[in-house]
């Protein structure tokens, strides 16, 4: 086996006491104390993590839009630079071989290009996707990967926390939309995007500036309660926000439209798989529902969903709520099923729980502006 | 409870053997370690109180929010009291592991079985070697 790729944080993780394990070729922090202290920082302040094991994939070329245009579900090629695109990658088939976020952006030269940001366990399987597909295009492809670092920031606190390290004004910056900016004095990268339901930013800066910037920012958050988490935090966060992952929810086998993904494609433009998906009659096939369970017992990934005495799908992801203090999960029933409010049993090693179809997300954060309901 | 008075599993259960009354009584629960690994508990599954335990084999389950692991009983033997206030709060688990946070008292029919367990020394070189 080969060792395990670390990031430039990795030193911390480990001093800080963080369990780390093997997570998509990279060795990863789990938590550092606690999971649910970590989930509920970002909740309630700000969460710190570093996800450097994300791909991050960059084009340059005046055909890179275009490129990117033909491989993904959402139109491209209209976004304008500092813009950020949620899509997906499918197959000949409408599968789904990646999620992806695509920037679009500007270089301080007023070159234009393309930033993929990928899921990690996916990054060589998009890599070669690109590659097969670039031939005719005027396209120049780096995988940065290992050359920069992502930092996310996240929670209602984000934004006053890192503001100062940033030149770019954060309030400024609208949701999904970036910029190449200073951070802590050095070139970087921010987006106002995030995978936890909260709000906040995303940094990319070098390899060899992140550590000193990870270290400034846990030093700003910690008087605000907010606190570095791991990757089991990042994952019990997206999953009360509904957020569907990679390896769970989304699969080679799975079309946009089964995951509730419809306003990330775009069947009215050419693209791979669009064929495949307009063709398909997806009323017919199993969709995804968020489950609450009466039993505090976590539905995990792979167990058996049943009506009444039949088999009828299968858990995707599975945990139990800090924020509703419940048992929840994603997965995947046949059609008739899916109707919030029908009531549904999880085969938990054996025993059978109670669980009531729900509208996804479970968590919805309440937003800033505005009257209160 | 000191640890240095107990008896360990390699899968992390403790015992405490009291032979002071006519029949011995063995008190289980998880150690320490086992409860800071698993970390974030949800959820735990107790037996009923006459259940027959047999060593080595799951009596109940205890589940965090990232994994599930069984509980395995150290001896033979039949199951006297339950803890049951752990269904309600599962706090004693970690915060005092050794003490509130017993989970079953189980009468055992051959004391022996405790006396093959390691002690805390032996223990506690198993868990620097797991980590």
């Amino acid at each position: 086996m080969n060792a395990l790729l670390q990031t430039p944080m990795h030193s911390w993780h480990v001093e800080h006491g963080a369990q780390m394990v093997p997570f998509a070729s990279w060795h990863m922090p789990v938590r550092y104390r606690s999971i649910v202290e970590e989930h509920q920082a970002t909740r309630q302040s700000v969460g710190v993590f570093d996800i450097s094991h994300m791909g991050r994939l960059r084009l340059d070329g005046p055909e890179a839009l275009k490129l990117i245009d033909h491989l993904v579900t959402r139109r491209v090629s209209d976004m304008k630079p500092g813009q950020v695109r949620y899509a997906l990658l499918t197959n000949p088939q409408g599968g789904i071989l990646d999620d992806v976020l695509v920037y679009r952006l500007q270089d301080a030269a007023g070159n234009d290009y393309v930033l993929l940001v990928v899921n990690a366990a996916n990054r060589r399987r998009v890599l070669d996707w690109i590659e097969q597909h670039y031939q005719g295009y005027e396209v120049l492809l780096s995988d940065l990967t290992q050359q920069w670092a992502m930092i996310a920031v996240q929670g209602p606190r984000a934004l006053e926390a890192v503001g100062p390290l940033v030149e770019q004004p954060l309030t400024e910056l609208r949701y999904y939309r970036a910029a190449e900016t200073t951070v802590l004095g050095r070139g970087g990268l921010v987006s106002r995007t995030g995978y936890t339901g909260e709000d906040g930013v995303e940094l990319i800066v070098g390899a060899g500036a992140a550590l000193e910037l990870w270290e400034e920012i846990i030093r700003r958050v910690t008087p605000l309660g907010g606190k570095a988490a791991g990757l089991g935090a990042r994952d019990t966060l997206r999953l009360e926000a509904g957020m569907p992952l990679y390896g769970h929810e989304l699969t080679e086998n799975t079309l946009p439209q089964q995951a509730g993904l419809d306003f990330a494609v775009d069947l009215d433009k050419e693209f791979i798989g669009v064929e495949a998906l307009r063709r398909a009659d997806t009323k017919a096939l199993a969709r995804l529902v968020g489950l609450e369970l009466d039993s505090r017992r976590v539905a995990r990934q792979g167990y058996a969903i049943h009506h009444q005495d039949r088999i009828v799908g299968q858990v995707t992801s599975g945990t139990f709520s800090p924020t509703l203090q419940k048992s929840i999960a994603m997965g995947y029933v046949t059609p008739e099923l899916a109707t919030p409010g029908t009531l549904l049993h999880v085969d938990i090693r054996g025993r059978l729980e109670a669980a009531t179809v729900v509208s996804l997300p479970f968590y919805h954060r309440r937003k800033k502006r505005g009257p209160q309901p | 409870m000191n640890p240095e008075q107990l008896r360990f599993t390699d899968t992390h259960e403790w015992v405490y053997l009291d032979t002071s009354q006519e029949k011995a009584v063995a008190t289980v629960g998880l150690t320490d370690y086992a409860i800071e690994q698993l970390n974030d508990l949800v959820y735990i599954q107790l037996p009923e109180v006459g259940h027959q335990v047999r060593r080595g084999e799951a009596f109940g389950e205890v589940e965090s929010v990232k994994a599930v692991s069984d509980l395995y009983s150290p001896v033979d033997g039949e199951v006297l009291e339950v803890n049951q206030q752990l269904s309600e709060d599962l706090d004693p688990l970690s915060q005092d592991p050794y003490g509130a946070g017993w989970i079953i008292k189980v009468q055992v029919s051959d004391p022996g079985q405790v006396e093959d367990l390691m002690d805390y020394a032996a223990y506690r070189k198993m868990c620097e070697e797991e980590l």
